[in-house]
């Protein structure tokens, strides 16, 4: 119910009443009476709900998000590199696995 | 880099992501002194968390509570059997939004009023009431309004245009709720018949789009004054699982305080413009009757009493039921609101109340618990 779609303006009327808005390739008219007329240019990211601009998506929040998820994935990424080597340097039993497995 | 459209679906979305977090969670987590609940309050977190299995890559000491955040699924009986009645009058075209089609009131659901006659539209957007009401002038055309905060001010631009066009068959059936107020009511309910002090609730994950009209101020009193952390978050699973963290890292740091994990549409202030528009056509009612958990004061809004020619409720009173109708007494969708009880546990749940056939208000949309677990359940 209270879902909305991130979606790009692309046009807006003369009276900045209504904008035309692409959401992935589908462009769809909205209603802009619920923005100031200063709040919203072409270009911008919006929220759209039930036919409405609700309002504007923050584009340097939206990327520092981002950046704190690639963040995240390195550093992850890195410790589980660390764990590996760790993991395979106190393996005391690799040698006769690796025999046994050789075997096999 | 530059934000393109695609990122904001994409990279909120990212399975390596959500695993990452779940990682940091149940590091976290073992310092947790006790297991937590969080509520996601909003129904649209429900349906994320359980759509992507999010409890699954939880450790065992984080649990959800799923609350009562979906307007459809909380709307007393007595109310869609309004729309149903309304629906019925002569030259009445009744017009809600899709997500009322199929539930059902005690006479039956608005899909059963048309396949009787009436003339019930289902609409994407309000303002298709204007050309609805300009193409049928010999027509009154009723809107039945329902939603949180997130939709209210939709409606409330309605009202404005219709006032300002000055047209005259357009009314209006109000079933607008907020959220706070049923926020308190879960944790500090003065309800003699329920014990709300013995509620489970540890969190709160706070609504994603009630929070963008609204703004983060209308939680800052639950750490403050309930001792209970908000952390606004958004609806795609990375949001969710970020909002997870964000909430166990307050536990395990002993903070208890208001965050927004949503910060790309969230600010503390909110859209001022809707809040205006609400706040000059909608009063609060004493009190809203929510299905599953009873009278909640002031939790519903009405048209000001300067607008009441535009209110079908006034206009209608005559014929309009105002008897409350009871769920069915195996049903615990009380309980589980509260966070006192899982949808499993309920003994009609997935039998004799399903989807098809809800009986309790959580199963009644997708966005309820019960609705959610038995969509979803193979993944819990």
């Amino acid at each position: 119910m209270c879902l909305s779609i991130p979606s790009k303006v692309v046009k807006i009327s003369d009276d900045k009443t209504m904008c035309t808005v692409d959401t992935m390739g589908v462009q769809r008219d909205a209603n802009l009476m619920m923005m100031d007329d200063e709040d919203i240019v072409i270009g911008d990211y919006v929220l759209l709900h039930i036919g409405f601009v609700m309002n504007k998506i923050d584009e340097d929040e939206a990327l520092a998000s981002i950046d704190t998820y690639r963040e995240i994935l390195e550093v992850l990424d890195e410790d589980d590199k660390k764990r590996a080597i760790l993991e395979d340097d106190e393996c005391e039993a690799r040698g006769e696995q690796y025999a046994q497995e050789i075997k096999s | 880099m530059g934000l393109e459209l695609k990122h904001l679906y994409d990279n909120f979305r990212d399975g390596d992501t959500i695993k990452a977090y779940a990682k940091i969670i149940a590091e976290d987590a073992k310092k947790l002194k006790k297991p937590i609940n969080i509520m996601e309050v909003c129904g649209g977190h429900t349906h994320t968390i359980m759509k992507f299995g999010l409890p699954q890559l939880l450790p065992d000491n984080v649990n959800f509570i799923h609350g009562p955040g979906c307007p459809v699924c909380i709307m007393p009986k007595e109310r869609i059997d309004h729309a149903y009645v309304l629906s019925m009058q002569p030259d009445v075209i009744l017009v809600t939004l899709g997500d009322m089609i199929k539930v059902p009131g005690s006479n039956g659901s608005l899909q059963d009023a048309r396949a009787k006659g009436s003339d019930v539209r289902f609409v994407y957007s309000p303002m298709e009431c204007i050309k609805i009401a300009q193409e049928n002038e010999d027509k009154k055309v009723i809107f039945f309004a329902i939603g949180f905060e997130t939709t209210t001010p939709m409606t409330a631009v309605l009202v404005e245009q219709v006032i300002k066009q000055k047209i005259s068959n357009i009314f209006f059936h109000i079933n607008h709720v907020t959220v706070p107020e049923v926020m308190v009511e879960l944790i500090d309910s003065r309800d003699v018949h329920v014990d709300s002090y013995n509620n489970q609730i540890d969190a709160f994950l706070g609504p994603s789009h009630v929070s963008v009209i609204s703004g983060s101020k209308i939680y800052d009193k639950f750490p403050k004054d309930y001792g209970r952390p908000v952390v606004v978050t958004g609806f795609e699973p990375v949001d969710a699982m970020q909002g997870i963290s964000m909430i166990v890292k307050q536990f395990v740091e002993e903070r208890c305080e208001m965050e927004v994990q949503y910060k790309r549409v969230v600010n503390h202030d909110g859209n001022l413009k809707a809040q205006a528009l609400i706040e000059k056509y909608f009063e609060k009612m004493s009190l809203f009757r929510w299905r599953g958990l009873g009278n909640v004061p002031d939790s519903g809004l009405k048209l000001r009493e300067e607008y009441r020619d535009y209110d079908a409720e006034v206009l209608y009173k005559d014929v309009l039921p105002i008897a409350e109708i009871e769920d069915h007494k195996l049903c615990i969708c009380g309980d589980i609101l509260r966070g006192m009880a899982k949808p499993q546990e309920c003994t009609i749940f997935g039998t004799a109340c399903k989807p098809t056939t809800p009986i309790g208000s959580c199963m009644v949309s997708s966005e309820g618990a019960c609705a959610a677990y038995y969509k979803y359940g193979n993944l819990i």
